[in-house]
């Protein structure tokens, strides 16, 4: 987003003047190294920085790159342990051809690319391998989606404090919508109960409570990922493996995430959750469309969190909790179409945001009626 | 041809010279293996099970394994202590220890990448994190910045200690020359490597407890008193067991540094209570949390008020020459600040960051078994790599083994 773009208020604390790209250098000769992902569509293979990604599907991004007999070796080494596995699968004469093409797409899922930086084919054939291998373990066919962010589209969200009654259906919503682990709990939204005339007071909030709601002498106040316009958690990733697409939402690229947490302790809104273990979602529950950068299934050790049900709402949908709210508390919409019902909240209410000190600029309004 | 088999040989003879040696040395080696297959076995199960089984969790991230990384950064950081002096002041006192201080820096650093390693979630896709077959997110990520000093400065504190030991395994002079650009170089790099590791955490303002401006000086100081604090018991040792002649000026002109970063370390803890305590705002809840507990939440007092009055009590003493002169003094003083400053850089640091949390929720943080197994596995590692060069070393250096054309 340049500023020029811009149609709601910003602090313009921190901003850099952008040249459209998610890159935070300030400089577009790609010498960050976060370059290349711009106009993707780079059909000289030539011209490449980091091993080509521009241009190359899959694994091939990572091994159809020239290189010197150095980094052959390099690459040679970092496959080596992983690829006997997947080969003395695949060369043994009693496995059938399902084994044999399980363990060739589990080969090219090991060695893809970041997801951020590949074409509109290559997505597509991630997303074509990930289903497939889902239907080969399962027997049951799953939709996943690589639906690129839409023209012209910022999505924003408002929360009326007013309204929520603390039911927590959004919460239930949410886990069943985006698949998350039913073991450990995991829940991208907190719903923090607040006394009456103690003001937002957080430290003294309960985000646990196990009572009949709306308790006496208590109002609401939900908290999830806010999808910054300009979030930390991005900027500290060392391989890049979160990043904001351009209809503003904050994504991760759960095969690229290697686990480090850094992105978790820069987050100022506890927006981000990791995973622990493996998570277990009953097979009766899982919801089957999904998308890439959405709800497909995690593996253990890999960060995830709130897209703003990316699945949903490049489909033209509301996120499963504004969906879910009985008291019409949560409001989604796009920034950039003037009629839309969260532009009206925020030309028409007294709007507000967390922590806004920190220059983080977050994409969700609270307001009170 | 002529170079690599007189490597050949050496290799073959510090692998004769590690195999044998007393039998307390023997049980030595024996129990530190056996630390670190427990580790690897605690290690095999996180890996099988995931990181569930350490005591972290959404609320606190980052515990033990990342607590150890930062404080062995600053051991690490402290070779530059005794290399300064020696190849750049040119003190000749300081010549018998600079290699085992070069010795321990190695050391400390394998540590520190192996419990970023053990940190990780996906140890199997950090190739995703190799410049040029990964994606590397230079300059953002102060991570990748630590990733290049950390390896930078492993590299030149192999590669320093490893030519002259070359050389003088041949028999000849190191030509200064050679070595002493890397020696400089190594000196800002060691500053590099503990102020880019301070800048890790400076760098967040979501964490008020760390992004403080103090943080990576004191990194520094604390670094220099706790990295020679160690230096000087590794020598006591040293001088004990083998003919190695280490004389008392030098542990005495080592002592004399470890005093001076130890007040300047307590000077600015004084600046930093001060500034949390004098006028306390809600960014002062993770000191409050730290030294006194919050809301009946105390998992840490133990450690902090373990780790203050060691600090001042050390640092009191090694003040005062006649003190600071007799050897048992000493040592003791250089244990405690060195117990210190593990709870106070590690435990101390790390974890308040996330107490409270963003939204003031304090769920507090307990290592379990697992990890306490896998961070006593990579120190026994340590250990054991430290053992094995500072081994050859000494017996290149007293000319025990020799390449024989």
């Amino acid at each position: 987003m340049g500023d020029k773009n811009k149609k709601w208020f910003s602090l313009n604390l921190n901003r850099k003047v952008s040249n459209e790209t998610t890159c935070g250098c300030g400089k577009s000769s790609g010498g960050c190294g976060s370059h290349n992902s711009n106009p993707i569509p780079n059909t000289d293979s030539k011209i490449k920085s980091i091993g080509g990604e521009r241009t190359k599907d899959g694994f091939e991004q990572v091994f159809d790159v020239k290189m010197d007999r150095r980094t052959a070796f390099k690459k040679l080494t970092a496959s080596l342990l992983i690829g006997a596995g997947a080969v003395s699968t695949s060369c043994s004469m009693l496995t059938g051809d399902e084994t044999k093409e399980k363990a060739q797409i589990d080969w090219e899922e090991q060695f893809k690319g970041n997801y951020k930086l590949m074409t509109d084919d290559e997505k597509k054939g991630t997303v074509d391998r990930l289903m497939r291998s889902y239907e080969l373990r399962t027997g049951k066919k799953i939709n996943m989606s690589s639906k690129n962010a839409n023209e012209d589209v910022l999505f924003g969200y408002a929360f009326n404090i007013s309204k929520c009654q603390g039911y927590m259906d959004c919460v239930n919503a949410c886990v069943e919508e985006n698949n998350q682990d039913r073991d450990s709990q995991m829940q991208y939204i907190r719903i923090h109960e607040m006394k009456d005339g103690r003001g937002l007071d957080f430290g003294e909030a309960d985000d646990n409570y196990y009572h009949e709601v709306p308790a006496e002498g208590h109002f609401y106040m939900g908290t999830q990922c806010f999808h910054c316009d300009n979030p930390p958690c991005v900027e500290v990733c060392p391989v890049q493996a979160t990043w904001r697409e351009d209809d503003g939402l904050v994504v991760v690229d759960y095969d690229w995430c290697v686990g480090c947490r850094y992105c978790m302790a820069a987050c100022p809104y506890d927006g981000r959750r990791f995973n622990w273990k493996k998570p277990e979602v009953p097979e009766a529950e899982i919801n089957h469309n999904q998308h890439y950068l959405g709800n497909r299934m995690r593996k253990k050790g890999v960060m995830e969190k709130c897209t703003f049900c990316v699945q949903r709402s490049r489909a033209g949908k509301n996120p499963a909790c504004v969906e879910a709210c009985p008291t019409g508390a949560r409001i989604f919409g796009n920034l950039l179409d003037p009629n839309s019902t969260i532009r009206w909240v925020l030309e028409n209410k007294k709007v507000f945001r967390l922590k806004e000190d920190l220059g983080t600029e977050p994409k969700f309004w609270y307001f009170m009626d | 041809m002529g170079r690599l088999k007189v490597f050949k040989s050496l290799v073959k003879d510090s692998l004769d010279v590690i195999t044998h040696g007393s039998l307390r040395y023997h049980i030595w080696m024996a129990s530190l293996t056996l630390i670190m297959l427990i580790g690897m076995y605690c290690y095999s199960i996180q890996l099988e099970e995931g990181l569930s089984v350490t005591g972290m969790t959404d609320r606190v991230s980052w515990g033990l394994y990342i607590s150890n990384f930062t404080f062995l950064v600053g051991v690490a950081a402290a070779a530059v202590m005794l290399v300064m002096p020696t190849y750049v002041l040119k003190d000749i006192d300081f010549k018998q220890a600079v290699l085992i201080g070069e010795g321990l820096a190695v050391a400390a650093l394998i540590m520190c990448l192996a419990f970023v390693v053990a940190d990780m979630g996906g140890p199997s896709v950090l190739w995703h994190m190799i410049p040029g077959i990964g994606v590397f997110n230079f300059p953002n990520s102060m991570l990748t910045w630590d990733v290049i000093v950390l390896n930078g400065y492993l590299f030149l504190n192999i590669t320093i200690p490893f030519y002259i030991l070359f050389r003088h395994y041949q028999g000849k002079e190191a030509k200064s020359k050679v070595y002493v650009p890397g020696a400089i170089l190594s000196v800002f790099w060691a500053v590099g490597i503990h102020l880019v590791t301070a800048f890790l955490y400076q760098g967040l303002q979501a964490r008020p407890f760390w992004n403080n401006a103090l943080l990576g000086p004191r990194f520094l100081a604390s670094a220099f008193a706790a990295g020679p604090a160690l230096i000087i018991l590794v020598l006591a040792i040293i001088r004990n067991f083998s003919a190695f002649n280490i004389q008392d000026k030098t542990i005495k002109k080592i002592a004399l540094v470890v005093t001076v970063a130890a007040q300047i370390n307590l000077i600015m803890l004084v600046s930093e209570l001060f500034k949390e305590f004098y006028a306390p705002t809600h960014h002062s809840e993770s000191a409050y949390y730290l030294f006194f507990g919050l809301h009946g939440k105390t998992a840490l007092l133990p450690w902090i008020w373990t780790a203050i009055p060691l600090n001042v009590l050390a640092t009191v003493l090694l003040t005062f020459h006649k003190l600071r002169n007799n050897f048992k003094i000493l040592y003791l003083s250089c244990f405690m600040l060195f117990i210190a400053i593990w709870i106070e850089k590690g435990f101390g640091l790390i974890v308040p960051g996330f107490i409270p949390g963003p939204y003031g929720k304090i769920a507090e943080y307990t290592p379990t078994g697992i990890e306490i197994g896998v961070t006593l596995g990579i120190w026994a590692l340590g250990a054991f790599v430290f053992t094995i060069l500072a081994k050859t070393a000494i017996n290149i250096e007293l000319g025990k083994i020799k390449f024989k054309k």
